[in-house]
Protein backbone atom coordinates (compact mmCIF):
# COMPACT_ATOMS: atom_id res chain seq x y z
CA UNK A 1 0.00 0.00 0.00
CA UNK A 2 1.22 3.40 -0.86
CA UNK A 3 0.30 6.49 0.95
CA UNK A 4 0.43 9.33 -1.86
CA UNK A 5 0.46 9.30 -5.26
CA UNK A 6 2.63 11.16 -7.62
CA UNK A 7 2.08 12.42 -11.17
CA UNK A 8 6.04 12.42 -12.95
CA UNK A 9 4.96 13.18 -16.32
CA UNK A 10 2.59 15.00 -18.31
CA UNK A 11 2.04 15.21 -22.17
CA UNK A 12 -0.69 16.64 -24.29
CA UNK A 13 -1.60 16.27 -28.28
CA UNK A 14 -2.63 19.55 -30.30
CA UNK A 15 -6.51 20.27 -29.31
CA UNK A 16 -8.10 21.28 -32.57
CA UNK A 17 -10.30 20.32 -35.62
CA UNK A 18 -7.54 17.21 -36.06
CA UNK A 19 -8.56 16.22 -39.62
CA UNK A 20 -5.29 14.56 -40.55
CA UNK A 21 -5.06 12.31 -37.65
CA UNK A 22 -6.76 9.52 -36.19
CA UNK A 23 -8.12 8.83 -32.39
CA UNK A 24 -5.67 5.97 -32.03
CA UNK A 25 -2.82 8.47 -33.15
CA UNK A 26 -3.62 11.74 -31.16
CA UNK A 27 -3.45 8.90 -27.92
CA UNK A 28 -0.21 7.50 -28.77
CA UNK A 29 0.93 11.51 -29.24
CA UNK A 30 -0.74 12.06 -25.81
CA UNK A 31 0.88 8.81 -23.74
CA UNK A 32 4.37 9.05 -25.61
CA UNK A 33 4.59 12.70 -24.73
CA UNK A 34 3.68 11.94 -20.93
CA UNK A 35 6.47 8.60 -21.00
CA UNK A 36 9.35 10.87 -22.53
CA UNK A 37 8.56 13.44 -19.76
CA UNK A 38 8.68 10.87 -16.70
CA UNK A 39 11.75 9.56 -17.92
CA UNK A 40 10.03 5.78 -17.96
CA UNK A 41 10.29 3.12 -20.11
CA UNK A 42 7.67 1.50 -21.56
CA UNK A 43 8.71 -1.41 -19.70
CA UNK A 44 8.09 0.47 -16.33
CA UNK A 45 4.50 0.93 -17.44
CA UNK A 46 2.23 -1.77 -15.36
CA UNK A 47 -1.39 -0.41 -16.47
CA UNK A 48 -3.01 2.16 -18.47
CA UNK A 49 -6.30 3.84 -18.01
CA UNK A 50 -7.67 5.54 -20.79
CA UNK A 51 -10.91 8.37 -20.23
CA UNK A 52 -13.17 8.03 -23.25
CA UNK A 53 -16.69 9.27 -23.28
CA UNK A 54 -18.28 8.40 -26.63
CA UNK A 55 -15.54 6.49 -28.93
CA UNK A 56 -18.31 4.19 -30.41
CA UNK A 57 -20.31 6.85 -31.48
CA UNK A 58 -18.23 9.43 -32.63
CA UNK A 59 -15.68 7.07 -34.54
CA UNK A 60 -16.98 3.83 -34.47
CA UNK A 61 -14.45 2.37 -32.24
CA UNK A 62 -14.47 0.52 -28.67
CA UNK A 63 -11.87 -1.49 -26.81
CA UNK A 64 -9.51 1.77 -26.99
CA UNK A 65 -7.58 0.22 -23.65
CA UNK A 66 -6.02 -2.53 -25.64
CA UNK A 67 -5.84 -0.47 -28.73
CA UNK A 68 -3.24 2.16 -27.07
CA UNK A 69 -1.78 -1.09 -25.36
CA UNK A 70 -1.03 -2.01 -28.84
CA UNK A 71 -0.06 0.76 -30.36
CA UNK A 72 2.10 2.05 -27.89
CA UNK A 73 3.96 -1.14 -27.87
CA UNK A 74 3.39 -1.42 -24.25
CA UNK A 75 3.01 -5.43 -24.18
CA UNK A 76 0.21 -7.47 -22.36
CA UNK A 77 -0.48 -4.57 -19.87
CA UNK A 78 -3.96 -4.43 -18.33
CA UNK A 79 -5.70 -1.53 -19.79
CA UNK A 80 -9.12 -0.75 -20.38
CA UNK A 81 -11.23 3.12 -20.42
CA UNK A 82 -13.73 4.24 -18.49
CA UNK A 83 -16.94 6.50 -18.86
CA UNK A 84 -18.46 9.43 -17.02
CA UNK A 85 -19.45 11.23 -19.66
CA UNK A 86 -17.65 14.87 -19.89
CA UNK A 87 -15.85 13.80 -16.84
CA UNK A 88 -14.72 10.41 -18.21
CA UNK A 89 -10.95 12.22 -17.65
CA UNK A 90 -11.28 13.00 -14.35
CA UNK A 91 -12.70 9.64 -13.97
CA UNK A 92 -9.32 7.93 -15.36
CA UNK A 93 -7.17 9.61 -13.01
CA UNK A 94 -9.20 8.87 -9.70
CA UNK A 95 -9.22 5.20 -11.26
CA UNK A 96 -5.40 5.00 -11.56
CA UNK A 97 -4.62 7.23 -8.21
CA UNK A 98 -6.93 4.10 -6.39
CA UNK A 99 -5.34 1.08 -8.48
CA UNK A 100 -1.64 2.73 -7.33
CA UNK A 101 -2.87 4.22 -3.72
CA UNK A 102 -4.38 -0.12 -3.52
CA UNK A 103 -0.73 -1.11 -4.31
CA UNK A 104 -2.43 -3.40 -7.14
CA UNK A 105 -0.35 -0.66 -9.97
CA UNK A 106 2.78 0.59 -9.10
CA UNK A 107 3.41 3.09 -12.50
CA UNK A 108 0.50 3.95 -14.85
CA UNK A 109 -0.23 5.51 -18.15
CA UNK A 110 -3.27 7.83 -17.85
CA UNK A 111 -4.89 8.84 -20.92
CA UNK A 112 -7.92 11.19 -21.87
CA UNK A 113 -8.87 11.32 -25.82
CA UNK A 114 -11.78 11.81 -27.78
CA UNK A 115 -12.25 12.12 -31.44
CA UNK A 116 -15.09 14.24 -32.59
CA UNK A 117 -14.86 15.74 -35.68
CA UNK A 118 -15.13 12.74 -37.36
CA UNK A 119 -18.82 12.84 -37.48
CA UNK A 120 -20.81 16.02 -39.20
CA UNK A 121 -22.10 18.75 -36.55
CA UNK A 122 -25.90 17.18 -36.07
CA UNK A 123 -24.21 13.30 -35.20
CA UNK A 124 -21.96 15.46 -33.10
CA UNK A 125 -25.18 17.33 -30.98
CA UNK A 126 -26.88 13.91 -30.75
CA UNK A 127 -24.25 12.23 -29.24
CA UNK A 128 -22.82 15.09 -26.78
CA UNK A 129 -26.87 14.58 -25.69
CA UNK A 130 -26.35 11.27 -24.60
CA UNK A 131 -24.06 12.84 -21.61
CA UNK A 132 -27.96 14.45 -20.30
CA UNK A 133 -30.96 12.09 -19.89
CA UNK A 134 -31.48 11.79 -23.34
CA UNK A 135 -34.91 9.54 -23.27
CA UNK A 136 -36.15 12.37 -20.85
CA UNK A 137 -34.27 15.28 -22.15
CA UNK A 138 -32.80 14.73 -25.32
CA UNK A 139 -35.39 13.05 -26.94
CA UNK A 140 -37.93 15.90 -26.67
CA UNK A 141 -35.78 18.36 -28.09
CA UNK A 142 -33.72 20.09 -25.64
CA UNK A 143 -30.09 20.10 -26.95
CA UNK A 144 -27.08 19.91 -24.65
CA UNK A 145 -26.94 24.42 -24.61
CA UNK A 146 -30.73 24.34 -24.26
CA UNK A 147 -29.96 22.41 -21.01
CA UNK A 148 -27.11 24.82 -19.73
CA UNK A 149 -29.42 27.72 -20.87
CA UNK A 150 -32.05 26.14 -18.33
CA UNK A 151 -29.29 27.30 -15.73
CA UNK A 152 -28.15 29.82 -17.05
CA UNK A 153 -32.14 32.08 -17.34
CA UNK A 154 -32.93 30.83 -13.68
CA UNK A 155 -29.28 31.99 -12.47
CA UNK A 156 -30.22 35.09 -14.04
CA UNK A 157 -33.64 35.44 -12.77
CA UNK A 158 -32.45 34.43 -8.85
CA UNK A 159 -29.35 36.42 -8.81
CA UNK A 160 -28.85 39.25 -11.79
CA UNK A 161 -26.37 37.34 -13.87
CA UNK A 162 -26.32 39.07 -17.20
CA UNK A 163 -25.45 38.01 -20.22
CA UNK A 164 -22.47 40.43 -20.65
CA UNK A 165 -20.70 38.32 -17.50
CA UNK A 166 -21.06 35.26 -19.40
CA UNK A 167 -19.23 36.83 -22.03
CA UNK A 168 -16.48 37.93 -19.96
CA UNK A 169 -16.08 34.30 -18.93
CA UNK A 170 -15.12 34.09 -22.51
CA UNK A 171 -12.92 36.95 -22.86
CA UNK A 172 -10.91 36.00 -20.24
CA UNK A 173 -10.24 32.26 -21.36
CA UNK A 174 -9.64 33.01 -24.59
CA UNK A 175 -7.02 35.55 -23.56
CA UNK A 176 -5.62 32.80 -21.49
CA UNK A 177 -5.33 30.46 -24.01
CA UNK A 178 -3.24 32.43 -26.22
CA UNK A 179 -0.46 31.36 -24.25
CA UNK A 180 -1.33 28.15 -24.39
CA UNK A 181 0.24 26.01 -27.19
CA UNK A 182 -2.24 23.11 -27.26
CA UNK A 183 -4.81 25.42 -27.03
CA UNK A 184 -7.90 25.25 -29.83
CA UNK A 185 -8.04 28.85 -30.11
CA UNK A 186 -4.95 30.65 -29.49
CA UNK A 187 -6.40 33.94 -30.17
CA UNK A 188 -8.41 36.78 -27.92
CA UNK A 189 -11.97 37.69 -28.49
CA UNK A 190 -13.37 41.04 -27.72
CA UNK A 191 -16.81 41.20 -25.32
CA UNK A 192 -18.81 42.82 -28.34
CA UNK A 193 -17.76 39.57 -30.62
CA UNK A 194 -18.92 37.49 -27.70
CA UNK A 195 -22.19 39.56 -27.42
CA UNK A 196 -22.98 39.33 -31.11
CA UNK A 197 -22.34 36.08 -31.38
CA UNK A 198 -24.67 33.51 -33.08
CA UNK A 199 -27.40 32.08 -30.31
CA UNK A 200 -27.45 28.18 -29.89
CA UNK A 201 -30.31 28.19 -27.19
CA UNK A 202 -31.10 31.84 -25.75
CA UNK A 203 -29.64 32.89 -24.01
CA UNK A 204 -26.61 30.85 -24.88
CA UNK A 205 -24.40 31.97 -27.65
CA UNK A 206 -22.19 30.02 -29.54
CA UNK A 207 -18.91 31.92 -27.73
CA UNK A 208 -20.05 30.83 -24.22
CA UNK A 209 -19.90 27.32 -25.10
CA UNK A 210 -16.58 25.05 -25.65
CA UNK A 211 -16.22 24.05 -29.25
CA UNK A 212 -16.36 20.74 -30.91
CA UNK A 213 -12.71 18.78 -30.84
CA UNK A 214 -10.18 16.84 -31.11
CA UNK A 215 -7.52 16.18 -28.82
CA UNK A 216 -5.77 13.33 -25.34
CA UNK A 217 -4.20 14.53 -22.91
CA UNK A 218 -1.94 11.97 -20.99
CA UNK A 219 0.10 11.02 -17.34
CA UNK A 220 2.20 8.72 -15.60
CA UNK A 221 1.70 8.13 -11.97
CA UNK A 222 3.22 6.18 -9.58
CA UNK A 223 3.59 5.46 -5.78
CA UNK A 224 5.00 9.19 -4.43
CA UNK A 225 8.04 6.09 -2.84
CA UNK A 226 9.21 6.04 -6.19
CA UNK A 227 8.65 9.46 -7.64
CA UNK A 228 11.98 10.43 -7.08
CA UNK A 229 14.02 8.46 -8.43
CA UNK A 230 12.37 9.42 -12.04
CA UNK A 231 12.15 13.38 -11.37
CA UNK A 232 13.13 16.36 -8.99
CA UNK A 233 9.49 17.74 -9.58
CA UNK A 234 7.05 15.21 -8.84
CA UNK A 235 3.50 16.82 -8.30
CA UNK A 236 1.35 14.98 -5.30
CA UNK A 237 -2.49 14.24 -5.69
CA UNK A 238 -3.65 15.55 -2.45
CA UNK A 239 -7.02 14.47 -2.42
CA UNK A 240 -9.64 12.94 -5.12
CA UNK A 241 -13.17 13.00 -4.76
CA UNK A 242 -16.32 12.24 -6.44
CA UNK A 243 -19.90 12.55 -6.31
CA UNK A 244 -23.31 11.94 -8.33
CA UNK A 245 -26.90 13.77 -8.60
CA UNK A 246 -29.29 13.06 -10.52
CA UNK A 247 -29.06 12.38 -14.23
CA UNK A 248 -31.84 14.85 -15.79
CA UNK A 249 -31.66 18.16 -14.98
CA UNK A 250 -35.44 18.34 -14.10
CA UNK A 251 -35.03 16.16 -11.41
CA UNK A 252 -33.24 18.84 -9.27
CA UNK A 253 -35.05 21.21 -6.37
CA UNK A 254 -32.07 24.01 -7.28
CA UNK A 255 -30.74 24.50 -10.97
CA UNK A 256 -28.75 27.24 -9.59
CA UNK A 257 -26.40 24.71 -8.40
CA UNK A 258 -24.60 21.66 -8.89
CA UNK A 259 -24.71 19.77 -5.65
CA UNK A 260 -22.27 17.18 -6.55
CA UNK A 261 -20.40 19.76 -6.97
CA UNK A 262 -20.58 21.23 -3.42
CA UNK A 263 -19.79 17.78 -1.99
CA UNK A 264 -16.99 16.45 -3.95
CA UNK A 265 -15.24 19.61 -3.55
CA UNK A 266 -15.65 20.34 -0.34
CA UNK A 267 -14.97 16.72 0.56
CA UNK A 268 -11.44 17.29 -1.17
CA UNK A 269 -10.81 19.93 0.61
CA UNK A 270 -11.52 17.92 4.20
CA UNK A 271 -9.41 15.17 2.72
CA UNK A 272 -6.31 17.45 1.57
CA UNK A 273 -6.90 19.77 4.87
CA UNK A 274 -7.65 22.56 3.19
CA UNK A 275 -9.52 25.30 2.62
CA UNK A 276 -10.95 27.19 -0.59
CA UNK A 277 -8.60 29.92 0.03
CA UNK A 278 -5.39 28.04 0.09
CA UNK A 279 -5.95 26.77 -3.81
CA UNK A 280 -3.71 29.26 -5.59
CA UNK A 281 -4.99 27.93 -9.29
CA UNK A 282 -7.78 26.05 -10.48
CA UNK A 283 -9.28 24.52 -13.40
CA UNK A 284 -12.94 24.18 -13.63
CA UNK A 285 -15.06 23.00 -16.01
CA UNK A 286 -16.66 25.71 -18.19
CA UNK A 287 -18.49 23.81 -20.91
CA UNK A 288 -20.33 26.62 -20.85
CA UNK A 289 -19.54 29.84 -19.19
CA UNK A 290 -22.52 29.69 -17.21
CA UNK A 291 -21.16 26.48 -15.71
CA UNK A 292 -17.66 28.36 -14.66
CA UNK A 293 -19.70 31.18 -13.07
CA UNK A 294 -21.51 27.99 -11.08
CA UNK A 295 -19.11 26.34 -9.99
CA UNK A 296 -16.91 29.10 -9.08
CA UNK A 297 -19.96 29.72 -6.23
CA UNK A 298 -20.92 25.88 -5.69
CA UNK A 299 -16.56 25.64 -4.92
CA UNK A 300 -17.03 28.26 -2.39
CA UNK A 301 -14.83 30.91 -4.46
CA UNK A 302 -17.13 33.45 -3.78
CA UNK A 303 -21.18 32.72 -2.13
CA UNK A 304 -23.90 31.58 -3.87
CA UNK A 305 -24.79 34.33 -6.83
CA UNK A 306 -22.00 36.09 -6.75
CA UNK A 307 -20.20 33.96 -9.26
CA UNK A 308 -21.15 37.07 -12.42
CA UNK A 309 -19.69 39.63 -9.92
CA UNK A 310 -16.29 37.97 -9.35
CA UNK A 311 -15.64 37.31 -13.26
CA UNK A 312 -16.66 41.13 -13.80
CA UNK A 313 -14.07 42.20 -10.91
CA UNK A 314 -11.51 40.05 -12.27
CA UNK A 315 -11.10 37.86 -9.17
CA UNK A 316 -10.97 35.10 -11.55
CA UNK A 317 -8.12 36.49 -13.64
CA UNK A 318 -4.68 34.90 -14.05
CA UNK A 319 -3.75 37.36 -11.95
CA UNK A 320 -6.34 37.61 -9.87
CA UNK A 321 -7.14 36.33 -6.45
CA UNK A 322 -8.46 32.99 -6.97
CA UNK A 323 -7.45 32.31 -11.06
CA UNK A 324 -9.65 30.30 -12.99
CA UNK A 325 -8.47 28.35 -16.05
CA UNK A 326 -5.42 29.92 -16.88
CA UNK A 327 -5.38 27.26 -19.51
CA UNK A 328 -8.21 28.41 -21.49
CA UNK A 329 -10.64 26.23 -20.08
CA UNK A 330 -12.50 24.34 -21.82
CA UNK A 331 -13.78 27.23 -24.30
CA UNK A 332 -11.08 28.10 -25.09
CA UNK A 333 -8.05 25.03 -25.17
CA UNK A 334 -10.88 23.16 -26.66
CA UNK A 335 -12.96 19.96 -25.27
CA UNK A 336 -12.31 17.15 -26.46
CA UNK A 337 -15.03 15.24 -23.85
CA UNK A 338 -12.41 12.25 -22.51
CA UNK A 339 -9.42 14.44 -22.73
CA UNK A 340 -10.33 17.25 -20.69
CA UNK A 341 -9.98 16.14 -17.20
CA UNK A 342 -6.87 14.53 -17.56
CA UNK A 343 -5.32 17.95 -19.45
CA UNK A 344 -7.11 19.93 -16.40
CA UNK A 345 -4.52 17.87 -14.14
CA UNK A 346 -1.44 18.50 -17.35
CA UNK A 347 -1.96 22.24 -16.31
CA UNK A 348 -2.09 21.87 -12.90
CA UNK A 349 0.88 19.80 -12.92
CA UNK A 350 2.94 22.42 -14.77
CA UNK A 351 1.55 24.86 -12.82
CA UNK A 352 2.63 23.62 -9.99
CA UNK A 353 6.36 22.64 -11.70
CA UNK A 354 6.36 26.28 -12.61
CA UNK A 355 6.37 25.16 -16.57
CA UNK A 356 3.51 27.03 -17.39
CA UNK A 357 5.27 29.31 -19.53
CA UNK A 358 3.61 32.46 -19.94
CA UNK A 359 0.47 31.62 -18.23
CA UNK A 360 2.19 30.65 -15.09
CA UNK A 361 0.46 31.91 -11.69
CA UNK A 362 3.19 32.99 -9.20
CA UNK A 363 4.03 30.59 -6.55
CA UNK A 364 1.51 27.98 -6.87
CA UNK A 365 1.50 25.55 -4.08
CA UNK A 366 -1.85 23.93 -4.29
CA UNK A 367 -4.67 23.73 -7.03
CA UNK A 368 -8.04 22.33 -7.83
CA UNK A 369 -9.30 20.64 -10.54
CA UNK A 370 -12.98 20.32 -10.97
CA UNK A 371 -14.35 18.07 -13.81
CA UNK A 372 -17.98 17.46 -14.43
CA UNK A 373 -20.11 15.32 -16.11
CA UNK A 374 -23.33 15.83 -18.21
CA UNK A 375 -25.11 18.94 -16.13
CA UNK A 376 -23.20 17.94 -13.23
CA UNK A 377 -24.71 14.71 -13.08
CA UNK A 378 -21.24 13.22 -11.89
CA UNK A 379 -18.36 15.89 -9.97
CA UNK A 380 -14.69 14.80 -9.80
CA UNK A 381 -12.36 17.02 -8.08
CA UNK A 382 -8.81 16.23 -6.95
CA UNK A 383 -6.09 18.62 -5.28
CA UNK A 384 -3.12 18.86 -6.44
CA UNK A 385 0.23 19.75 -4.27
CA UNK A 386 3.67 20.29 -4.50
CA UNK B 1 -30.13 9.92 -30.55
CA UNK B 2 -30.80 6.64 -29.71
CA UNK B 3 -31.99 4.93 -32.46
CA UNK B 4 -32.16 0.97 -31.41
CA UNK B 5 -35.77 0.40 -32.68
CA UNK B 6 -39.11 0.50 -32.11
CA UNK B 7 -39.16 -1.30 -28.39
CA UNK B 8 -37.52 1.40 -27.32
CA UNK B 9 -40.04 3.74 -27.77
CA UNK B 10 -43.25 0.99 -27.53
CA UNK B 11 -42.34 -0.11 -24.08
CA UNK B 12 -42.92 3.51 -23.00
CA UNK B 13 -46.12 4.71 -24.48
CA UNK B 14 -47.94 4.87 -21.89
CA UNK B 15 -45.86 7.19 -20.01
CA UNK B 16 -45.24 9.77 -22.72
CA UNK B 17 -48.83 9.27 -24.30
CA UNK B 18 -50.77 10.04 -21.10
CA UNK B 19 -48.42 11.57 -18.88
CA UNK B 20 -47.88 8.78 -16.66
CA UNK B 21 -45.69 8.43 -13.94
CA UNK B 22 -45.37 6.95 -10.11
CA UNK B 23 -46.58 8.10 -6.86
CA UNK B 24 -44.91 6.87 -3.77
CA UNK B 25 -47.62 6.44 -0.81
CA UNK B 26 -44.26 6.11 1.82
CA UNK B 27 -43.49 9.78 0.82
CA UNK B 28 -46.16 11.37 -1.23
CA UNK B 29 -43.92 12.08 -4.07
CA UNK B 30 -45.13 12.42 -7.20
CA UNK B 31 -42.47 11.23 -9.87
CA UNK B 32 -42.02 11.71 -13.58
CA UNK B 33 -40.00 10.26 -15.60
CA UNK B 34 -41.62 6.71 -14.11
CA UNK B 35 -38.99 5.20 -11.61
CA UNK B 36 -39.30 1.99 -10.65
CA UNK B 37 -37.17 2.65 -7.04
CA UNK B 38 -38.48 5.40 -4.76
CA UNK B 39 -34.83 6.94 -4.90
CA UNK B 40 -35.60 8.51 -1.40
CA UNK B 41 -37.54 5.39 0.02
CA UNK B 42 -35.82 2.89 -1.81
CA UNK B 43 -36.87 -0.68 -0.36
CA UNK B 44 -39.96 1.10 1.94
CA UNK B 45 -40.99 2.93 -0.97
CA UNK B 46 -44.17 1.84 -2.46
CA UNK B 47 -44.82 3.38 -5.91
CA UNK B 48 -48.13 3.25 -7.18
CA UNK B 49 -49.01 4.34 -11.41
CA UNK B 50 -50.36 7.80 -11.42
CA UNK B 51 -51.59 9.90 -14.34
CA UNK B 52 -50.98 13.54 -14.16
CA UNK B 53 -53.27 16.30 -14.46
CA UNK B 54 -50.91 17.91 -17.63
CA UNK B 55 -51.43 21.17 -15.71
CA UNK B 56 -48.18 22.99 -14.33
CA UNK B 57 -46.25 26.07 -14.86
CA UNK B 58 -42.62 26.95 -16.29
CA UNK B 59 -39.87 26.48 -14.16
CA UNK B 60 -37.24 27.45 -17.00
CA UNK B 61 -36.88 27.45 -20.52
CA UNK B 62 -34.93 28.04 -23.52
CA UNK B 63 -35.33 28.88 -27.44
CA UNK B 64 -33.38 26.54 -29.47
CA UNK B 65 -31.91 27.95 -32.68
CA UNK B 66 -29.74 25.23 -33.35
CA UNK B 67 -30.82 21.46 -32.99
CA UNK B 68 -29.48 18.23 -34.69
CA UNK B 69 -31.20 16.98 -37.88
CA UNK B 70 -33.70 15.04 -36.36
CA UNK B 71 -35.21 19.19 -34.68
CA UNK B 72 -33.89 20.88 -36.91
CA UNK B 73 -37.29 21.82 -39.03
CA UNK B 74 -39.16 23.10 -36.05
CA UNK B 75 -36.21 25.87 -35.19
CA UNK B 76 -36.80 27.98 -33.29
CA UNK B 77 -38.65 26.12 -30.85
CA UNK B 78 -39.17 26.65 -27.18
CA UNK B 79 -37.77 23.74 -24.63
CA UNK B 80 -39.03 23.82 -20.83
CA UNK B 81 -38.61 22.58 -17.85
CA UNK B 82 -42.40 22.73 -16.91
CA UNK B 83 -43.32 22.21 -12.82
CA UNK B 84 -46.28 20.11 -12.73
CA UNK B 85 -48.54 21.08 -9.87
CA UNK B 86 -47.86 17.78 -8.35
CA UNK B 87 -44.42 18.67 -7.73
CA UNK B 88 -42.81 16.37 -10.53
CA UNK B 89 -40.89 18.39 -13.15
CA UNK B 90 -40.39 17.27 -16.54
CA UNK B 91 -38.85 18.70 -20.13
CA UNK B 92 -40.97 19.19 -22.74
CA UNK B 93 -41.58 21.67 -25.96
CA UNK B 94 -43.89 24.63 -25.58
CA UNK B 95 -46.01 25.22 -28.58
CA UNK B 96 -48.97 27.41 -29.58
CA UNK B 97 -46.59 30.39 -28.16
CA UNK B 98 -44.37 33.17 -29.79
CA UNK B 99 -40.89 32.96 -28.49
CA UNK B 100 -41.41 36.56 -27.30
CA UNK B 101 -44.04 35.80 -25.01
CA UNK B 102 -43.31 33.03 -22.92
CA UNK B 103 -41.57 33.52 -19.74
CA UNK B 104 -40.79 32.00 -16.47
CA UNK B 105 -44.27 31.20 -14.48
CA UNK B 106 -46.46 30.73 -17.33
CA UNK B 107 -49.15 28.28 -16.74
CA UNK B 108 -49.38 25.61 -19.55
CA UNK B 109 -51.12 22.26 -20.00
CA UNK B 110 -50.22 19.71 -21.81
CA UNK B 111 -51.05 18.80 -25.49
CA UNK B 112 -50.82 15.41 -27.73
CA UNK B 113 -48.73 16.23 -30.36
CA UNK B 114 -45.88 14.96 -32.56
CA UNK B 115 -42.19 15.29 -31.07
CA UNK B 116 -39.77 13.61 -34.00
CA UNK B 117 -38.86 10.94 -36.26
CA UNK B 118 -35.99 8.93 -35.64
CA UNK B 119 -33.23 6.44 -36.86
CA UNK B 120 -32.97 5.08 -40.73
CA UNK B 121 -36.84 3.52 -40.27
CA UNK B 122 -38.04 7.23 -39.59
CA UNK B 123 -39.74 5.67 -35.85
CA UNK B 124 -42.62 8.36 -35.54
CA UNK B 125 -42.77 9.85 -31.73
CA UNK B 126 -45.84 10.69 -30.49
CA UNK B 127 -45.68 12.47 -26.59
CA UNK B 128 -46.33 15.71 -24.70
CA UNK B 129 -46.13 18.92 -25.65
CA UNK B 130 -47.24 21.96 -23.30
CA UNK B 131 -49.26 25.00 -24.50
CA UNK B 132 -50.12 27.91 -22.53
CA UNK B 133 -53.76 27.71 -20.32
CA UNK B 134 -56.55 29.39 -21.95
CA UNK B 135 -59.52 31.01 -19.55
CA UNK B 136 -61.94 29.60 -22.57
CA UNK B 137 -60.94 25.98 -21.28
CA UNK B 138 -61.13 26.33 -18.04
CA UNK B 139 -57.78 25.88 -16.92
CA UNK B 140 -56.23 29.01 -15.84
Amino acid sequence: MSKRVAIIGVGMSKFGELWNKSLAEISLEAGMYAIFDAQVKGKDIDGLIIGNMSAGRFTGQEHLGAQAADWGGLGDLPAYSVEAACASGGAAVRQAYMAILSGEHDIMLVLGTEKMSDVNQSMAMDTISVASDWEWEGMFGATFPALYAFMARRHMMEYGTTEEQMSLVTVKNHKNAVHNPWAQFQKPVPLEVVMKSGLLADPIRVLHSSPISDGAAGLVMCSAERAKEFTDTPVYIEASSQASDTLALHDRADICSMNAVVSSSRNALKVAGLAIKDIDVFELHDSFTISEIIITEDIGIVKKGEGGKAIEEGLTEIDGKSPVNASGGLKARGHPIGATGVAQIVELALQLRGDAEKRQVDGVEKAMSVNIGGTGATSIVHVLGR
Amino acid sequence: MAEKGVAQLWRKIKAIYTIQGDHCTTCDTYYFPPRVVCPQCRRKGQLEKYTFKGLGKIHTFAIVRQAPDTFKRQIPYIVAQVELDEGARLTAQIVNCDIEDVHIDMRVRSCFRKITEYGESGIIVYGYKFEPTMKVTGHE
